[in-house]
């Protein structure tokens, strides 16, 4: 028995970091695909022609890599809510409602300010997509940090007050009308985000017409930001600490109450500012269901990219790849459709999250096993 | 009087029906969550089950098979997650988000792949579903005004389910507080370092649970798609796991007040269909939005401890280490 302790201690001590944070998710990764594939196979399809098309599909030309980076910015703010909660121990299962409550506040500033002019209604967006988003996070952060309330239960619960909420303002406040479909007026076009293809165009470089739009550089933006904070200021620092170990943060002198908040409404922010890319990015107007998953994407997102901002981007490249590769997959193989996608990212969660011990050690012993070998050789 | 007396029949009949799906769940969530092991899982493994029994059903034509396809596709999700967070220790939310995920995605990629139709499972009928029991004499019973009402729409004319949900809250109950087992299983979910002192293996138990989970959210999940439906839809389960969840909650992890919960939660379910554009006098139109949300509100309201105190077993959530 001490001996399998002495080999956790060891390994804990003389694995190297991009053991833990590059072979481990990578590997998890492949796991993942396999399963899938074996799935794929039993279905009747090849799946190396399909992991083939994936990457066509995804990175094939700029229209490709266009869509692909423009479902990437969903899963960097979802990744990114869903990891910063993380680093205080939280779990935020509430994405998918803030980022639903975010595009409300970013839809409302575009209905009612849109005339004014885009120096003025775009900043504004933004910070409607902040407050509101953080607005609906804050509910379950203060129900945690003073009455103990578990944030697990209560998030989801919110994602479903914020649909039933989203569902009536639709169908009975927000509806164009005259109109069937319950969806707002398109905005004025001062609250239209710029498409990438348009800035290019700018420049004088023509690219392809995708949904690509300036919220992909808000994302890079808010990915440094975050970093920053994380690691670079005494905020970020408590909320680790909160994360690591509540009691050590009491007697540090950090209010584990105060941080459970930051960080939630941190994160409720953060899932919101997916309302700036499908509001005033993409869709122009407000519409049911929006934010179509990308919440729970960001989970494994974060899971993957290790909560950090560098990996969650990586994730996020992935999961834009897969979202963005499954759909053109499925014109060649229609075996093969979103739900596939879903499928894989189940799996991502499950292996890179709930069971990201059971590799390790294995993944662990063979990087010592070449190590000790080299050495001596 | 007679016309309402009608409608609230209609109602409790509504209500029943919509309820069996939650108790059903709540219970298995019962049994996971008082060993000590949160289960938000239980969304998923009602949908798994959900598509097996009705893949199964399809292709077989028999019901039963259907059902036991399910139980047995539901119980192999509960024991991954018993994988996951017993045996390795991994994180339960996690994990349990992990199948809701999983399941969504994969039930309309082989629904699709085997039948071709866009994600579902052809429609069932006959002996390829569970059809509603009718009780005898309902045709003589049902003239008599009241008695008539309630023994042919409340009592009779439902799916065995139905029968078999409400039978199982006072076994459930026998089972938590009167036997070894249930002793054993509160012990494990409250205290379970007593429980490995007395030589109890803490993981056996809470697999035993989850084995129990993965049952009874089969039945569940079959009731869904080849009793009260007839096939799978994608994601048809429609956070009714995470409703029943709620209810156990509500129901403070005991299996009366939760089966209360669930009828209470079915209820506003039912009272949202009848009431969709009826103006109320004095009132107005409610939105049937705000009747959804409900079950939610109060359920957050009960969290946060205004009303009542809702307190989880203690050890629920963490990850059982023997000290060495």
């Amino acid at each position: 028995m001490t001996s399998s302790l002495n080999k956790i201690q060891q390994s804990k001590n003389n694995s190297p970091k991009w053991i833990t944070h590059i072979v481990v998710p990578i590997f998890n990764l492949l796991v993942a695909l396999l399963i899938a594939g074996v799935v794929i196979y039993f279905n009747g399809d090849d799946p190396f022609d399909a992991l083939l098309l994936l990457i066509k599909g995804s990175f094939g030309n700029d229209e490709f890599i266009g869509f692909t980076l423009y479902y990437t910015t969903n899963f960097i703010f979802t990744g990114l809510a869903v990891s910063i909660a993380f680093h205080c121990g939280l779990f935020n299962i509430g994405g998918e409602g803030q980022a639903y409550i975010g595009g409300l506040g970013v839809g409302l500033v575009a209905i009612y300010l849109g005339h004014l002019s885009p120096f003025f209604v775009i900043p504004l967006c933004i910070i409607a997509a902040i407050i509101f988003g953080a607005s609906w996070s804050f509910v379950p952060a203060y129900l945690q940090a003073k009455r103990g309330s578990h944030i697990v239960i209560t998030t989801i619960m919110f994602n479903f007050l914020a649909a039933a909420l989203m569902t009536y303002l639709m169908v009975e406040i927000l509806i164009e009308p005259g109109q069937q479909a319950p969806q707002s007026r398109e905005f004025n076009e001062n609250s239209w985000l710029p498409f990438m293809h348009e800035i290019f165009e700018f420049f004088g470089i023509q690219i392809s017409v995708s949904s690509l739009n300036f919220s992909f550089i808000i994302a890079i933006i808010v990915s440094i930001l975050i970093w920053f904070f994380i690691w670079r200021t005494h905020w970020g620092y408590e909320i680790r600490t909160t994360g690591a170990n509540q009691k050590a943060a009491i007697y540090a002198g950090i209010s584990p109450s105060k941080n459970i908040i930051l960080a939630m409404i941190i994160s409720g922010a953060l899932a919101g500012m997916v309302g700036i890319n499908e509001i005033v990015g993409v869709h122009h107007r407000l519409i049911l269901d929006f934010p179509a998953g990308f919440g729970f994407v960001g989970i494994a997102v974060a899971l993957m990219g290790r909560n950090h901002p560098l990996g969650i981007f990586f994730a996020a490249l992935l999961f834009g790849a897969l979202y963005q590769g499954g759909a053109e997959l499925s014109f060649d193989i229609p075996n093969i459709t979103r739900d596939t996608m879903v499928f894989i990212q189940g799996l991502v969660i499950l292996f890179s999250g709930a069971l990201e011990f059971v590799f390790k050690p294995y993944i662990e012993n063979i990087y010592f096993f070449i190590k000790n070998n080299l050495v001596r050789n | 009087m007679l016309e309402y007396f009608t409608i609230f029949s209609l109602l409790i009949d509504s209500t029943l029906r919509v309820a069996t799906p939650l108790v059903f769940a709540a219970l298995a969530g019962l049994f996971a969550e008082r060993s000590g092991v949160v289960d938000i899982g239980l969304e998923g493994k009602l949908l798994g089950a959900a598509f097996a029994a009705a893949a199964a059903a399809a292709v077989t034509g028999s019901a039963f098979i259907g059902l036991f396809a399910g139980i047995l596709c539901s119980v192999f999700l509960s024991l991954i997650h018993g994988f996951a967070c017993v045996t390795h220790k991994g994180d339960q939310v996690v994990s349990g988000m992990a199948i809701n995920i999983f399941v969504a995605g994969i039930g309309p990629t082989l629904a699709l792949a085997w039948f071709k139709l866009g994600g579902q499972t052809p429609q069932l009928s006959g002996d390829a579903r569970f059809s509603p029991l009718h009780f005898p004499g309902e045709e003589i019973i049902a003239n008599i005004p009241y008695i008539g009402l309630i023994y042919s729409e409340v009592l009779s004319g439902h799916n065995i389910f139905v029968y078999l949900a409400f039978i199982l809250v006072p076994i459930v109950s026998w089972v938590v507080y009167k036997t070894r087992f249930g002793l054993q299983l509160r012990a494990v979910g409250e205290n379970p370092e007593a429980v490995d002192t007395a030589g109890i293996s803490v993981g056996m138990m809470r697999y035993k649970a989850l084995f129990i989970t993965g049952l009874l959210c089969g039945f569940g999940g079959a009731y869904i798609s080849i009793a009260q439906n007839a096939g799978f839809i994608r994601n048809m389960s429609a956070g009714q796991g995470f409703l029943a969840l709620a209810a156990l909650i509500f129901g403070k992890w005991k299996p009366g007040l939760t089966l209360f919960a669930c009828l209470l939660f079915a209820f506003t379910d039912a009272l949202q269909a009848r009431l969709q554009g009826v103006s109320i006098p004095g009132i107005g139109v409610i939105p049937v939005q705000f009747i959804q949300a409900l079950p939610y509100v109060l359920t957050v309201i009960l969290l946060a401890g205004f009303i009542g105190k809702a307190v989880a077993p203690k050890a629920s959530g963490i990850p059982y280490i023997k000290e060495r």
